[in-house]
């Protein structure tokens, strides 16, 4: 039996709205999946940073991930200052200057240990290495640590906000958004 | 024709059905109450003229020794736990009492706090037992009470805590409830409010995010103390509220509040005092907390009317197009 | 091995391996359905929307459910309620649903008894119906027990205690029921287990054995006619539509039940948004308190009736009613010794005993929720011995039914 166009007209507009009602139900679904409230208001780390101690590596936690902060001897600033790569990676409060990175390694994600003696980074499983800013001396990572947003208040830092000094490294390509 | 009587016949056996389980039961199974619209008809008015700084001094020389007033930078002088223990209550400060609470309330209870407060029942002197509040008056000078006296000074120091009190735009929600229900009520849910995630609500205060565990122990354990405390003063452990507004609804609280014995006669609880629009205030904020989707719920819904409505349309449209030639 | 030709289509593709055009005829296009109906006969399709409804509501609120005493409650109340991205949509969707499908279900039972659609072979699909009626039962107790309120753990604590068996004392056998003494975290769990896994398994298996059991028979119509399907559907295939007395499952059925989805959903939809205490009652709204009995505790309306039966009597004889009631209704179509499978109307005694069992059941489910004192319980207790009566009775005046 052949439908005229006019009829099966109705079928197909009804089957429509109801699709629209779908689609509206889908994104209700979706937005049950976005992460909770909670969870985004824990996204915002607030570190102290005059309580930290000259190359003593400190692990706190930002968004459930490690993030190492290595406040940085004289030693190491004025070796930094020779070479630009390491500079651009390290963070200013005040008059003391600090590494602030995520303790992920950026080849498989392990976390690499630190070694106060060699001032360096070692990843145990497959044998990466980073220096005292967390910038790659050894392969097979393929970038050094990555930096958490931040944005620098007073004496503290505030993981997950993007300050200024934060969006000057990622534009110079210092380090990837994490 | 027919459908429709037998529309007409399933309706009305649900909708009978219905009111006999809802409506009908539920009168039956709890008294109603009506509200005074927190009118407090027991306590007399306030007759006389309120001078603001001779209340100062009167509630500086007779109040202070137990309550805090942080807005006169008048610290409360011991910390809540302690007072609890000692007191058997904490003593509340005093900042924002003067708008939270009727101004004839405050004056009535400065006078007599058992009996404002309506628990007589459990502080009666020929028992032996005393309301940790001590009364105020003042006596002539053959040391009789001086009842013009009394009325005079009381007015003043109603005049002062207003004063100092904040005004009824810069009391929100969370104010209203902490001053009027905070010291013995929780509340363990946070909020969202104004895009903030508002932290839980304890007897002694806003719980603090803590770095170190031992810090956060030391304080739950501040709380179990405080709430010990509590427990032996009142009886029982007054209720965490994060879900009355729905477990009680707005009209039980709000009469209830107004006077706890009318629901539980013999209950510890006392009587408040909350002007009408502080109570209304509590509400909003137990709203907040205990139904903070409820905006949302009624935009939504009025969407999703809309929409049902013209999907249920064009389902009619289309029975009628496929039935066309099926009568 | 079959013979495949080169398909023209990817139509032509799928029906030489899953025969989707027999399938389309079978189930859809030449599934034959009487004309002659009312929107009572659409109830069935409401109640698999209803399901459908329980269903995707339940899935997302599995995603954030803690079957934990200590987070159960706030995880409902909290997380699901107001943290989550239209959680309060799903919860209340769901509560409501759980409600009104018992609604739609008595309709649709109701409907059934009143044109004897479970007589004359039809049998299967009124038993498979009363198991489904059954399962829902057991899957809407189980569910109730989850947000762990007031509610939850003492109503949870009064039927696990039924099965002590009165004078039996099988206080063994409710401790092992609970896993434990009381209502803990052995009893949520393995209602969790039942209400998300094993029940709705069953409730599948039984949908599907409901609708196979309509096949032959087929569905009945507003006048008990027997209806020459081959004969009818031959005149529709004709082009005889209007004077067929069939018409076809899709889409001249199914635009019929849709309309009244339509309608029902306006309904549905209002509640889940506006009206929705009678489904989820305020005192489950209080966290579960093993030492503090709520003033009232009553089940959800639909178990009322039921609740009802059990209540006059002493212990024993009101569980022993109780068993009656619940296992009656499936003795139905073997009380009933009438041949005739016409309406009640005209069934002389029987409209009168339909009536009459309708308006006893709204009678029980009142005073089931109204407490049993004074007035109430004499009222209950007339009404618990009329079902009882009922159910006697009704092979008595079917046998001397006039065959219509």
């Amino acid at each position: 039996m052949k439908n005229s166009s006019r009829r099966g007209f109705m079928g197909k507009a009804f089957g429509a709205v109801a699709g629209v009602g779908a689609v509206a139900s889908l994104y209700a679904m979706k937005r049950t999946w976005d992460p909770l409230p909670s969870v985004k208001a824990a996204g915002f780390t607030t570190l102290d940073m005059s309580a930290y101690k000259e190359n003593e590596l400190v692990t706190e936690k930002w968004r459930g991930k490690p993030i190492f902060v290595l406040k940085q001897t004289a030693d190491m600033v004025a070796k930094a200052k020779k070479n630009p790569k390491d500079m651009d990676r390290l963070i200013k409060i005040g008059d003391a200057y600090f590494m602030v990175c995520l303790g992920l390694c950026t080849h498989l994600g392990c976390i690499p240990g630190y070694n106060p003696d060699e001032e360096g980074f070692l990843c145990a499983c497959h044998g990466g290495q980073y220096d005292f800013t967390g910038l790659v001396t050894k392969a097979p990572p393929p970038r050094g640590l990555d930096i958490p947003p931040f944005k620098i208040d007073g004496n503290k830092l505030v993981l997950g906000e993007e300050g200024p000094e934060y969006k000057k490294m990622l534009e110079t390509g210092v380090t990837l958004k994490a | 024709m027919k459908e429709l009587l037998i529309l007409a016949v399933v309706t009305f056996f649900t909708l009978l059905t219905y009111y006999l389980v809802e409506p009908f039961a539920h009168s039956q199974m709890h008294k109603h109450v009506e509200s005074e619209g927190f009118a407090y008809k027991d306590i007399p008015a306030i007759t006389k003229k309120g001078d603001a700084t001779r209340g100062a001094d009167l509630v500086a020389a007779n109040c202070t020794g137990c309550h805090g007033i942080q807005k006169a930078g008048m610290p409360a002088p011991m910390d809540p736990v302690t007072s609890a223990q000692s007191f058997g209550v904490n003593p509340p400060d005093l900042s924002n009492a003067g708008s939270v609470f009727a101004p004839k309330f405050i004056a009535s209870l400065i006078k007599n706090p058992a009996k404002t407060l309506m628990v007589e029942h459990k502080f009666d002197p020929a028992k032996g037992k005393v309301h940790p509040m001590s009364a105020y008056a003042a006596y002539d000078a053959n040391g009789n009470v001086d009842k013009e006296q009394t009325d005079q000074d009381t007015a003043d120091m109603v005049a002062y805590l207003q004063s100092i009190a904040p005004k009824q735009e810069e009391l929100t929600p969370v104010m209203a409830f902490e001053t009027a229900c905070g010291r013995c009520h929780a509340i363990h849910y946070e909020y969202m409010k104004d895009g903030k995630l508002h932290p839980a609500w304890t007897q002694i205060g806003e719980k603090p995010s803590f770095k170190k565990k031992q810090d956060e122990l030391a304080f739950e354990q501040k709380v179990l103390d405080y709430q010990d405390a509590l427990k032996k003063y009142m009886g029982t452990l007054p209720p965490d509220l994060s879900m009355y507004i729905r477990s009680r609804g707005e009209h039980y609280i709000k009469t209830f509040v107004e006077n706890p014995q009318n629901y539980l006669k013999g209950t510890a609880m006392p009587r408040v005092g909350v002007t009408a629009e502080s109570a209304d205030k509590v509400i909003e904020h137990l709203e907040d907390v205990g139904d903070s989707k409820r905006h949302e719920r009624e935009t939504v819904g009025r969407y999703v009317m809309i929409y049902i409505i013209i999907f249920a349309i064009f389902a009619i449209l289309w029975k009628k197009e496929v039935w066309r030639d099926l009568h | 091995m079959a013979h495949f030709t080169k398909a023209t289509s990817l139509h032509d593709w799928l029906n030489q391996r899953l025969a989707i055009d027999t399938l389309r005829r079978v189930l859809a296009t030449e599934y034959w359905i009487p004309k002659n109906i009312n929107f009572l006969w659409a109830m069935g399709m409401i109640l698999a929307i209803t399901f459908g409804l329980l269903l995707v509501s339940g899935i997302f609120l599995l995603m954030y459910y803690q079957p934990n005493v200590n987070l159960a409650f706030d995880s409902v109340n909290y997380t699901i309620m107001q943290e989550v991205g239209y959680g309060w949509l799903w919860r209340h969707i769901h509560g409501v649903a759980a409600s009104v499908v018992f609604l739609i279900i008595y309709i649709h039972m109701f409907t059934g008894i009143y044109y004897g659609s479970y007589k004359n072979g039809r049998e299967m699909i009124w038993i498979s119906g009363m198991l489904l009626f059954v399962a829902f039962s057991a899957e809407a107790f189980s569910g109730y027990m989850l947000p762990w309120g007031q509610m939850s753990y003492w109503a949870g604590m009064v039927i696990t205690n039924l099965f002590s068996g009165g004078s039996l004392h099988a206080d063994g056998l409710v401790e092992w029921i609970r896993g434990d003494y009381v209502p803990g975290q052995a009893f949520l769990n393995r209602f969790f287990m039942l209400h998300v896994l094993l029940i709705p398994l069953a409730i599948l298996a039984l949908i599907g054995l409901h609708f196979g059991s309509l096949r032959i028979p087929h569905v009945n119509n507003q006048d008990g006619e027997e209806i020459d399907f081959d004969a009818e559907a031959k005149k529709y295939l004709a082009g005889d539509k209007a004077g067929s007395k069939v018409i076809r499952f899709a889409n001249d059925f199914l635009a019929k039940d849709m309309m009244v989805v339509g309608i029902f959903l306006i309904l549905f939809f209002y509640l889940v948004f506006y009206h929705y205490d009678f489904a989820m009652d305020p005192v489950n709204f209080d966290p579960a308190n093993g030492l503090k009995t709520p003033a009232h505790i009553y089940p959800e309306w639909y178990f009322l009736w039921s609740y009802e039966i059990l209540r006059p009597f002493s212990t024993d004889v009101g569980l022993i009613a109780f068993a009656f009631a619940q296992v009656i209704f499936f003795l139905l179509p073997f009380l009933d010794r009438s041949p005739n499978a016409v309406p009640a109307s005209r069934r002389g005694l029987f409209k009168v005993w339909f009536w009459a069992l309708l308006i006893d059941m709204i009678i029980l489910t009142a005073m089931g929720k109204v407490p049993p004192e004074g007035m109430f319980s004499t009222i209950g207790l007339y009404a618990a011995l009329t079902f009882i009566g009922l159910w006697i009775v009704l092979p008595i005046i079917t046998k001397f039914e006039r065959k219509v």
